[in-house]
């Protein structure tokens, strides 16, 4: 079709030479946010090989031009260059808007770096793709742990949750592809349901300052951007293949782009990843496999006035978990902590039997923009997710392969949000979100439902503005309202019912008596309001600071509220309660950054005040025909979290480089006078590079991770009666594991391939000396020791 | 102007998509939990006196109701009752038998018995396909007279085969707990 315009085109040029050739061509050249006059771009016409160049008004003119129809491309320094097919009849103005990337530019001044940032004044950290590649055969929860003050919450090593400064699951909001995923993060053994492969670039931020993302992010925010799209006739993709030894599996990932010059882009990616039983030093862990399949496809048309975009992602990924973690009574648990090794020991298999997780995570996206001249930037967004949780416990008879879990959550949400822009000192945003989520509770598990059916709606305003005050300092403040609602429909157990006191202030919640069971409604409001304000300032080119305090409110989650029933690897019956109301973080954080040529230096630090503080922990036992089982409740205190984050990068020499990363943390109870429970004990990571452009590119890294024991903790032990051995034992569920110390060590070469092509070749040890250890955040630390030594050999192709 | 005109229509259908909202008004069904033990019953019969049942009951499972246990009579001394354990689940109508899953899959269950005081001794009944015991028969002799405990304890997929486990001793067995139950007694 081009073709044949285009031949069309010179067909009717030549048809015009025989013409009088004494027509001009003039116009101005804008700039499209502030219609300011762009002086010094320069026009070009091909087919005549002609210049001009726009003057200090921004007005630019070509004489003696023939009518008819030319190409002309408008270029300027930090401008994208424009192809424009302009018809000339007489006389002809033309008025040209070019788009003049000054947050581009400036983005690259501030954080010496080419990757956006997405908030102005938080806390933020980028991950980039080489960041994340290393990654590639693991979890987001272990990519993020690369950032100073992130944590893992693990279940074993494969469901890795990711913990920001103490916080973790509802309390961190994670975006994919400007999605908020959606997926039970309220479960602790509930890790996000991401393929770490289909993210080229990784923001964390801190707290909840970035308002647009939404209002509860506590602890922080995790954004994970896809590839960006640039304007030009391009294929090109990678491929990331690792084969390890631990686990006796590998990990294929791959991704392929193909974008167009007009604006039209398309890109798919997949990967997949298939591990059996996993081994610590000592012993294999029985049925710790993992099964993972996922690939999204991303489409769309993108220029700098308007564009679309459209997203699908599937992720399904089998977990298997430790055979010994599931244990039928409190004598069980005493038994496991006591033998230090696990309880079921066989040789490995690539088998994922129950106890189990296979859940399915799907998102559909479409999203348009438009920006209007002078204006600003307009965004629409809806996006529907689908999460399928299916947890498979040991079960006897004909239930044995029933799922006794089987929950089905839906989201469907709508967004928009509009920036102005016009002036590129001060912007503002707003933005309206709202969204509609169902969950089902399949009832044919024959277990009786852990998280009830319910329909929830939520509702979210926002409005943020920035100010560039000068070159050196820069403000931003922001507020946001939500509105949750509940109306859930759920079955208590009308001895607990009457218990926990539901009777006498929820009766009016009751629809349905069954006898022993009644059906209840219950449906809550939580009105939440956030704000933020923050500011930065660079006091010369090395030495910057940044202030900034987020008030933030989140409505207690399902679990929180409505959990009732046996954990069975925990060996815990977990009551939620209905009274919970919204916790309230007062968050205030100070960062001071030094940068020059050899060092980078970031140092944070912040105060994080939490009323109403919701968490878990033991209130009683209880008598079942298995025995006793410990009563976990979930309640709310005042909490104080306080923490510094440490992170250098230090150039040695040509070849050599030095980093670290420290965090400091301390959790407190406020109304008990004592530690919180969970809190991520301090650690420091320390590596020495060396690098030789010369020889491949070649790398080697040692890496020395130092975890210390968390000192700090409440004592939930209680004393518990066996019955079996008729004895009175102490359940030590509180001490934490020892202090712990890791050797790393990785090294690659890249060989170019072509032009356009390069093979990186890697190989990575972890855990070098093959040590034995847990972790305090890891659930299954009573049964079995962490992971032992991997050898890991990765192949990278970009092509 | 035309711009905010554009924004206005976007805004409208925008909420025009969070309008849409189902309101199905269908009621959840209930869960009658299937693999519930509430109910186990241990009768006890010898060639002289009266049978004797010892019932432990816990009607809500996990609920927060304590469970009732009851022991029907008191026992003889130096006398060997033949045992048997019925389990069941009754929170469904009619009740459920637990006993014949555990027949069914008797190779991944044992029964293990044990006492505080040492006035009674045990020995199993029955055996699975692999000739190990299984404990759903058993006899108990009583030897003089006294107060004592008959705790037993019901192990999914013991090791059948570790060390004592076949005899009754229950500290390598592993496995995990599915019944912990304890009846006092007194032996007159």
């Amino acid at each position: 079709m081009k073709f044949f315009v285009t031949i069309v085109a010179m067909c009717f040029s030549l048809l015009v030479v025989a013409q009088k050739c004494n027509s001009k061509l003039g116009g101005t050249i804008d700039d499209f946010h502030d219609g300011s006059k762009i002086v010094g771009a320069s026009l070009y016409i091909e087919s005549l090989n002609t210049y001009a160049v726009t003057n200090l008004d921004g007005d630019f003119q070509f004489i003696n031009l023939c009518d008819g129809i030319y190409n002309i491309t408008v270029s300027h320094i930090a401008c994208d260059t424009k192809f424009l097919q302009i018809e000339v009849k007489g006389n002809t103005t033309f008025n040209i808007n070019l788009e003049h990337h000054v947050e581009e530019l400036e983005e690259i001044r501030v954080k010496g770096s080419a990757v956006k940032t997405q908030a102005n004044t938080s806390q933020e950290t980028v991950l980039k793709s080489n960041d994340l590649e290393a990654f590639s055969s693991g979890s987001l929860g272990d990519a993020l742990k690369q950032v100073s003050g992130v944590s893992s919450l693990n279940t074993g090593n494969t469901i890795v949750k990711p913990v920001i400064n103490g916080l973790h699951s509802s309390r961190i909001i994670v975006m994919i592809n400007g999605v908020r995923l959606q997926d039970q993060d309220w479960g602790i053994e509930h890790a996000p349901n991401i393929d770490i492969n289909s993210a080229e670039s990784i923001s964390i931020i801190k707290g909840s300052g970035a308002l647009a993302f939404g209002g509860d992010a506590i602890g922080g925010v995790v954004i994970m951007n896809p590839q960006r799209i640039f304007l030009k006739d391009s294929l090109f993709g990678k491929t990331i293949t690792s084969a390890q030894t631990n686990g006796r599996g590998y990990s294929l990932s791959s991704k392929l782009t193909k974008t167009y010059t007009k604006g039209w882009y398309i890109s798919g990616q997949g990967t997949l990843k298939r591990y059996g039983d996993f081994e610590a030093p000592d012993y294999s862990l029985t049925n710790t496999g993992l099964d993972s399949k996922s690939f999204s496809i991303n489409a769309g048309y993108q220029t700098f006035e308007q564009g679309f975009n459209v997203f699908y992602s599937f992720l399904n990924n089998e977990i298997g978990i430790l055979r010994s973690s599931h244990i039928g009574n409190i004598g069980d648990l005493v038994t496991a902590i006591n033998n230090q090794q696990p309880q079921v020991v066989d040789g490995f298999s690539y088998d994922i039997n129950s106890p189990r997780q296979d859940v399915t995570h799907q998102v559909f996206k479409v999203e348009f923009y438009k920006r209007f001249k002078k204006f600003g930037r307009l965004d629409i967004q809806y996006d529907f997710q689908n999460n399928q949780r299916l947890e498979y416990d040991l079960r006897v008879g004909d239930d044995r392969n029933k799922p006794a879990l089987d929950l089905t959550l839906k989201t469907h949400s709508i967004k928009t949000n509009l920036k102005l822009d016009s002036n590129i000192g001060n912007t503002y945003e707003i933005g309206l979100s709202a969204n509609y989520q169902n969950n089902f509770a399949n009832p044919n598990t024959g277990v009786r439902r852990l998280i009830p059916d319910y329909d929830k709606y939520d509702f979210g305003i926002y409005a943020i503005s920035d100010f560039k005050i000068n070159d050196k300092l820069r403000i931003d403040f922001g507020v946001r309202y939500d509105l949750n609602r509940y109306d859930a429909k759920k079955f208590y157990q009308t001895s607990r019912w009457q218990e926990q006191g539901y009777d006498i202030d929820f009766n009016n919640f009751v629809i349905e008596d069954l006898g022993t069971q009644l059906l209840t409604n219950p449906k809550f409001d939580y009105h939440n309001f956030s704000a933020s304000a923050g500011t930065t300032y660079d006091i010369n080119e090395h030495h910057a600071l940044l202030f900034n305090y987020s008030l933030s409110n989140r409505a207690p989650n399902p679990s929180e509220l409505f959990s009732d029933g046996l954990h069975h690897s925990a060996a815990r019956i977990e009551l939620g309660d209905l009274r919970i109301n919204q916790e309230t973080s007062n968050r205030f954080a100070f960062s001071y950054l030094f940068s020059s040529k050899k060092m980078r230096f970031n140092f944070e630090a912040f105060y994080n005040h939490v009323n109403d503080f919701i968490y878990v922990e033991p209130t009683g036992t209880q008598q079942t025909i298995r025995g006793a089982f410990p009563v976990w409740s979930y309640k709310q205190t005042n909490a104080s979290l306080v923490g510094l984050d440490v992170s250098v990068d230090y150039v040695i020499s040509n070849h050599w480089s030095f980093r670290n990363r420290s965090s400091l943390l301390k959790g407190y109870d406020l109304d008990l006078n004592r530690p919180l429970i969970d809190m991520p004990s301090n650690n420091t990571m320390n590596s020495l590079k060396y690098n030789n452009e010369q020889w491949l590119n070649f790398n080697a890294e040692l890496q020395s991770e130092l975890v210390f024991r968390q000192n700090e903790f409440p004592d939930n032990n209680f004393e518990a009666f066996i019955p079996t051995t008729n004895q009175t034992v102490l359940v030590d569920i509180s001490t934490p594991p020892p202090t712990y110390h890791l050797l790393h060590f990785n090294s690659d070469v890249t060989f170019g391939l072509s032009d356009q092509a390069d093979l990186n070749v890697g190989i990575s040890i972890q855990n070098l000396l093959n040590v034995s250890y847990r972790n305090y955040l890891n659930r299954l630390r009573y049964f079995a020791d962490d992971l032992g030594r991997n050898i890991m050999l990765q192949l990278k192709i970009n092509y | 102007m035309k711009n905010i005109k554009s924004i206005f229509v976007l805004t409208l259908v925008s909420l025009f998509f969070i309008s849409c909202s189902n309101d199905d008004d269908v009621n959840p069904v209930p869960v009658n939990e299937e693999e519930v033990i509430t109910t186990l019953i241990a009768t006890l019969n010898a060639t002289n006196g009266t049978p004797i049942t010892m019932e432990f009951r816990d009607l809500d499972g996990d609920g927060p109701d304590a469970p009732v246990i009851t022991v029907s009579s008191a026992l003889l001394a130096n006398t060997t009752y033949n045992g048997s354990l019925n389990l069941l689940n009754e929170t469904t109508d009619p009740a459920e038998s637990i006993r014949e899953e555990i027949e069914e899959e008797a190779n991944d269950h044992q029964f293990f018995f044990s006492n505080s005081s040492d006035l009674v001794t045990f020995a199993y009944g029955d055996e699975d396909g692999n000739d190990n015991p299984i404990g759903l028969l058993f006899s108990l002799t009583t030897t003089t007279v006294g107060n004592d405990t008959m705790t037993i304890t019901l192990r999914h997929e013991p090791n059948k085969e570790a060390e004592g486990v076949s005899g009754g001793d229950i500290t390598n067995a592993g496995g995990e707990t599915d019944i912990a139950v304890t009846f006092p007694f007194t032996i007159e």
